[in-house]
């Protein structure tokens, strides 16, 4: 399986994901720049964290006039396995391509942190081998993640299983006290209504490895490649 | 670009963005505390936002406050979350 890391001005942790994927998962990987305008034969898309375009506006506001959105697009509407990643994440809702909103953590810190979470949904692609209620230990690192929608919309995403990720003490409860942002309703992480596009705050590229603090992030990325998805090549 | 003359004028939009009001402002709530604590007992609330001043060629004051909107509801602010006033104010001819 081919993977694509999408690369903008500011991105921090494209290098993390294309490790992730080259050593954690031992797949193929190849960078994408933003100035591309095309997705050369790749099977699922990371779009990692960082600060792209040092987050003017709103983190991820600019980052989606990049050149290379408008074939992410068409990967998505081609059914293709995105996933956004923390900042990644921030793009693809200004993008349009996920519903909601991030914005700034509630207690106005950074947090860099580990932190749990539960799967809701395996209907994804990268969490079609995941069982719901599974709880992964993950990394966060960011200042603006606290997940906003209208109650109306969270009652859609409710009603349509768009709800893949919620943040949950390390038995996989939820508690305000451990959801590190503020997220409406504990969540850390949505899908598209198809099922395709997700994207999560924490960083599944940055544990791949017990060396660097933990593995579990890499069950998220094992998923699309087990998962034996038919996707379109792009 | 064009050697037609361009009968538009320039207007300056003001902008004001902020949270709706429903969404949490622990910003505004910050700021709020600061206040009180300042010794301004009576603030009894404070909400951040941002402020925009964009410069642009229009037909007339409705067309540019037309074109903004659509600034606004493209870019310049997120729907989900955010709400925008737009004050427009014709500039002197050049």
């Amino acid at each position: 399986m081919r993977f694509g890391v999408v690369i903008f001005p500011g991105s921090n942790g494209d290098h993390d994901a294309l490790k992730s994927v080259e050593l954690g998962l031992q797949e193929e990987v190849v960078p994408i720049w933003h100035k591309d305008t095309s997705i050369d034969n790749c099977d699922a898309l990371l779009i990692p964290g960082g600060f792209t375009y040092g987050d003017y506006l709103r983190a991820g506001a600019i980052a989606r006039f990049s050149p290379i959105m408008e074939a992410v697009t068409e990967f998505a509407e081609r059914g293709g396995p995105i996933l956004g990643i923390c900042n990644g994440f921030q793009i693809l809702t200004e993008a349009g391509l996920l519903p909601g909103a991030l914005a700034k953590n509630s207690e106005l810190t950074f947090r860099c942190d580990w932190i749990h979470v539960r799967v809701e949904s395996d209907r994804t692609p990268f969490t079609a081998t995941l069982d719901p209620g599974t709880v992964l230990r993950l990394p966060i690192a960011h200042g603006q993640g606290r997940y906003v929608v209208s109650e109306s919309q969270l009652a859609e995403l409710e009603a349509n299983d768009q709800i893949v990720f919620r943040y949950t003490d390390s038995q996989g409860i939820e508690h305000d006290d451990y959801n590190p942002n503020g997220s409406t309703a504990h969540i850390a992480g949505v899908c598209n209504e198809r099922g395709n596009v997700v994207g999560l705050m924490p960083h599944p590229e940055r544990a791949y490895d017990a060396l660097i603090g933990g593995d579990e992030g890499l069950k998220i990325l094992r998923s699309v490649v087990d998962a034996g998805l038919s996707t379109v090549r792009a | 670009m064009t050697d037609a003359v361009d009968t538009r004028r320039s207007y300056l939009a003001e902008v004001y963005v902020s949270l709706k009001p429903g969404i949490n402002d622990p910003q505004g709530l910050a700021i709020r505390d600061g206040l009180r604590s300042l010794g301004y007992a009576g603030v009894e609330a404070v909400r951040a936002g941002k402020y925009l001043r964009v410069t642009l060629a229009a037909d007339s004051s409705d067309d540019a406050h037309a074109q903004v909107t659509r600034m606004c509801d493209q870019l310049l602010t997120n729907p989900v979350m955010e709400t925008y006033e737009i004050s427009i104010t014709a500039l002197n001819d050049h």
